[in-house]
């Protein structure tokens, strides 16, 4: 088959879907690479360097739409584009179909194949293949680079002859992979970093990345939402964090806001308050401001200076801003997924929609949407857990605690009715003076089963001495025999008397040791 | 001293035993609960002694003394590790006494029998007054002491029941006696720990329980006393062979049902004896023991019943096969792992008792902490021979108590702990009791040390252990096998740290 990648339409994108070295491993998997004439030129790779790789390059885009059965790219398809695709060719791109939906349907009447690479599922196995990331992951390093460039300081602190220089603050909201990605790069340079993710779990990462978690003392766990992204707070939750900001916003120096929810409006965290609250040559870099940014203040793609003079960074292209670098790891990315296309190596693309990778991705196929994909179980094994817990309405509940009530009850009195049948009985036939002792013996047991049960675990050993040491007690029984004319009596009960002190002298002494053992920290 | 008064020191007493369990309820008020008991104690035997009836008092106050000497003896001597066997020794005292005091409580009333047949014919001078009830009056120079003249006192039927307790209190005490003394010397290593049974097995005890209740029978038809003593020597046998019978693992089981029988012997004592203090500290201990097995078959997911029967039950197929191989570790290793660990979990089992590896354990754990790391113990339920022993044991070796965890309060802590160090324990880590439904300790709850990021098992060498049942734990990718006594294992790693 032959695999195609276009230019991009937009002037500001400099990223290419195909590089000289995907190009060689996708012809290891049967794939003839065809590539439009200038598609590279911005990310550095020369039409030369493609030919010397093996690939054909074409004029125009409308050539490379003709020649290939797949064709890449990294922008979502303008209309014109989506126009000159045929049946049965596949097209392989950033998509955000929710953002789409028109162009999709498009595409499917016309019979195409669409695999958009933002809908790459997170699972480990689709790592290889998951755009977002490795985007994210330069879109991260590239947002500190750019706060470095606009901060008029060092970003590591330094005792010079000239003088002291205090390192930079810097924090980091939403530790996602951009978010991991700016923490790592920050502290490389030396800066002091403090990061907050709504997600409690994330504070090992950052902590791993050497990052200073700002921990927000809250009792709901319930930050995380589907697929590893956030899921939106409770007010109640979003009052307190934006409080922390607002201590933390005239102490930092640069503010990072990496903070996205798939198809949402990106959530407002760094308010205007806390900009005026900032010193003045702070720098702001919003990650979010394709989606409107984590501060409203942003305007996106630009470079603004607020009144107090701290900049705020909106820019949308991170990525494109370092072509090279985004352009290898999305056409590995691509080429990855070619790759699980072809299984067979053998350069024919089998389009398995059991595939759970291809199955997601697919947002149209054989004449057909196919978004969004059938939801699936959480891979995780935390969350089911989570989940059945929660499945228990409180009505349930209520109708278990009933019947388990239910249950003790009927054991309980079926005993009670036992015991006093037994007792009954024996009552018919015993003496009264036996009854007076039966009384006493039933009361004792009760009280015992009521006193042991309170003994605690640890004290196990030490109840067992001591109730040795009681049932030494016996002692008695030997002292009221002892008096006997019988001297086989006599002798016995002296016997007794003697374990029986055993007992008691060295039960009692032996729990006194252990308790003066037991010792507070 | 009147009977009134004794009376009266027998509720007090009753109340301090009483008050002297329930404070156990925690370790500081247990300190002074012991108090209760021992005054408790004294109180109940001096009115005993200087009550109405009491003769011989010389006697009696060198027999205790003697008694007392050897009891403060072993106390002082006893090594911690040792409590489980000691506490089975004590238990065959009470089983003993309970014997002797059966058989005299038989002599004594076959004495009272006779005098009374012979006060029948009454003997020329006799005053001839005769009580309601149609029981006549103790003969002036009949020397009877106080249970005597309560035998005195008896009508045909409170003999019939007499003759009952005697039986019971026979019967549970010789079962208690030499069960316990096969305990002790099963825990003391004296006796192989293996369960064995002669031919026969639990028909066997059937056949002799039969036996005693036929003799027992004889008994109540005036066999006289060679019934009881046969009674008392089969009622041995079966003890004997009961304990015989079950594995080293289910120690703290038998330990405890043991103590219970000791209570219900002194009960039956109590009975006979008709007195009160008797029946309720029989009671109380009793129950004790009842509870305290009951909690232990419960944390081995064990039934009372198969747990007497001896053997493991209730396996319906094969075990699961191991797979992997156990990769051993040296010192080194596990000290590199600690030195990175901010959180640790210590298991202790048996294996630390045997070896005498607790001040090790604490010397370690006390280092570990001093770093500013997070050390606490994790104690199953059944952990050691004993219930409770291994609190026992950590508390000799002063670690304090607040570290020291339950299986419950801890289980759901190990997946967010770094290094989890096991010293001496085998199956109640044994993660095939959740995943191997043929495991044969399938369902009972174990403390879940594999979700832990690394394990280390400190153990004496690859075997199965006490209980014989492979172990998947040891198998496992994040576990490592630390081979060697546990003592110079924990001793070279504190050198090391």
């Amino acid at each position: 088959m032959k695999f195609g990648a276009i230019g991009e339409h937009q002037e500001s994108e400099a990223r290419v879907a195909l590089t000289p070295a995907s190009a060689e491993q996708l012809k290891k998997l049967g794939h003839d690479c065809v590539i439009q004439a200038g598609a590279g030129a911005k990310a550095d790779f020369t039409d030369e360097m493609y030919r010397e790789a093996g690939v054909e390059v074409l004029d125009s885009a409308d050539a490379v739409f003709e020649a290939a059965d797949v064709v890449a790219k990294v922008r979502p398809p303008s209309e014109a584009e989506v126009d000159k695709l045929r049946e049965g060719q596949t097209l392989i791109s950033f998509f955000y179909p929710a953002e789409n939906e028109e162009l999709m349907k498009k595409a499917a009447d016309k019979g195409a194949t669409l695999i958009a690479m933002d809908m790459v599922p997170r699972i480990s196995r689709a790592q290889k293949m998951d755009a977002l990331s490795s985007m994210a992951n330069i879109a991260g390093y590239r947002a500190v680079i750019e706060a470095a460039n606009n901060f008029g300081r060092f970003l590591t602190g330094q005792v010079t002859a000239a003088g002291k220089v205090p390192p930079a603050k810097i924090l980091i909201v939403g530790a996602g992979v951009a978010g991991l990605a700016a923490i790592g790069t920050a502290t490389s340079l030396g800066a002091i970093v403090r990061a907050f993710d709504v997600r409690p779990e994330t504070a090992e990462q950052i902590e791993s990345m050497g990052a200073e978690f700002l921990f927000l003392d809250f009792d709901d766990n319930g930050g995380s939402g589907e697929g590893g992204y956030a899921a939106p707070s409770s007010p109640e939750f979003r009052e307190k964090q934006l409080a922390l900001f607002l201590e933390q916003a005239p102490d930092v120096d640069i503010v990072i806001t990496t903070a996205l929810i798939p198809n949402r409006e990106a959530p407002e965290l760094w308010t205007e308050e806390m900009v005026r609250a900032m010193k003045p040559g702070s720098v702001i870099v919003d990650l979010a401001a394709e989606k409107g940014g984590n501060c409203k203040m942003t305007q996106k793609d630009k470079r603004i200076v607020t009144d107090n003079g701290v900049v705020i960074i909106g820019y949308t292209d991170f990525p494109s801003r370092m072509a090279k670098q985004s352009s290898t790891l999305y056409a590995t990315n691509v080429r990855h997924m070619m790759a699980d296309l072809t299984p067979e190596k053998d350069g024919k693309v089998n389009h398995n929609m059991d595939d759970q990778v291809i199955r997601d991705s697919t947002i149209a196929h054989g004449g057909e949407v196919t978004w969004p994909p059938p939801k699936r179980e959480s891979p995780s094994p935390a969350k089911p857990k989570q989940e059945k817990k929660k499945e228990k309405t409180p009505e349930e509940k209520r109708a278990d605690e009933v019947a388990a009530f239910k249950a003790q009850t009927q054991s309980q009195v079926g005993l009670l009715a036992v015991g006093a049948i037994l007792m009954f009985l024996i009552g018919a036939y015993a003496p009264e003076s036996f009854m007076s002792h039966f009384i006493v013996f039933a009361l004792a047991c009760f009280v015992g089963f009521q006193v042991i049960w309170g003994v605690a675990h640890s004290l196990h050993t030490p109840l067992m001495a001591v109730t040795n040491a009681i049932s030494g007690i016996v002692i008695l029984g030997a002292l009221l025999q002892i008096g006997s004319g019988n001297w086989l009596v006599v002798i016995l009960s002296l016997i007794a008397v003697v374990i029986a002190s055993i007992n008691i002298v060295g039960g009692f002494l032996v729990t006194r040791r252990m308790l003066a053992m037991f010792v507070k920290s | 001293m009147g009977i009134g008064i004794q009376s009266a020191a027998y509720i007090v007493a009753t109340i301090l035993f009483i008050l002297s369990l329930g404070g156990l309820r925690d370790q500081e008020s247990a300190k002074r609960a012991i108090w209760y008991g021992i005054v408790g104690m004294a109180l109940a035997v001096l009115a005993t002694i200087f009550g109405p009836g009491v003769q011989n008092v010389f006697l009696i106050v060198i027999a205790i003394a003697a008694g007392g000497f050897a009891g403060w003896y072993v106390a002082g001597k006893v090594q911690m590790t040792e409590m489980p066997q000691l506490v089975a020794a004590l238990h065959s005292f009470v089983g003993l006494a309970a014997v002797f005091i059966g058989l005299n409580a038989e002599l004594m009333l076959q004495g009272v029998m006779d005098l009374k047949s012979a006060g029948a014919i009454p003997p020329p001078g006799a005053d001839l007054a005769v009580v309601p009830g149609g029981i006549p009056p103790i003969p002036a120079d009949a020397d009877l002491t106080g249970f005597g003249e309560l035998l005195w006192m008896k009508d045909a039927v409170e003999v019939a029941i007499l003759k009952v307790e005697v039986f019971l209190g026979i019967f549970i005490g010789a079962v208690t006696f030499t069960g316990s003394v096969i305990a002790f010397g099963k825990l003391a290593g004296k006796v192989d720990g293996k369960p064995s049974k002669l031919p026969g097995g639990h028909m066997l005890n059937l056949g002799a329980l039969i036996l005693c209740l036929i003799l027992g029978l004889l008994y109540f038809n005036g066999a006289g006393i060679w019934t009881i003593l046969l009674v008392a020597i089969i009622a041995g046998f079966i003890g004997y062979h009961l304990i015989m019978g079950i594995g080293g693992a289910d120690m703290p089981v038998v330990v405890s049902m043991l103590n219970s029988y000791s209570g219900w012997a002194a009960a039956a004592i109590g009975f006979t004896l008709g007195n009160d203090l008797l029946i309720v500290t029989g009671a109380l201990v009793g129950s004790s023991g009842a509870i305290l097995s009951y909690i232990m078959c419960k944390a081995m997911n064990r039934k009372f019943v198969s747990v007497i029967l001896g053997g493991f039950g209730g396996t319906s197929g094969p075990q699961m096969e191991m797979e992997g191989e156990m990769v051993a570790i040296q010192v080194d290793g596990v000290a590199s792992a600690l030195e990175e660990a901010d959180s640790v979990i210590i298991v202790p089992g048996y294996g630390m008792a045997v070896a005498q590896a607790q001040q090790a354990v604490s010397e370690l754990t006390k280092k570990l902490r001093d770093q500013g790391k997070n050390v606490r113990f994790a104690i199953h339920p059944v952990a050691g021979r004993l219930p409770g022993h291994m609190n026992v044991l950590l508390a000799e070796a002063r670690v304090p108590y607040d570290i020291v965890l339950e299986m419950d309060e801890i289980n759901d802590d190990f997946k967010d702990t770094d290094v989890v160090i096991i010293i001496g324990s085998n199956d109640i880590v044994n993660p095939a009791a959740n995943d191997d439904p043929n495991s044969p300790i399938a369902g009972m709850p174990v403390l879940h040390v594999w979700e832990a990021k690394q394990v280390f098992v400190s153990k004496r060498g690859q075997g199965t252990g006490y209980s014989g049942i492979e172990n998947p734990l040891f198998f496992k990718e994040n576990t490592r096998m630390l081979y060697g006594d546990a003592k110079e294992s924990v001793n070279s790693l504190l050198q090391k740290l």
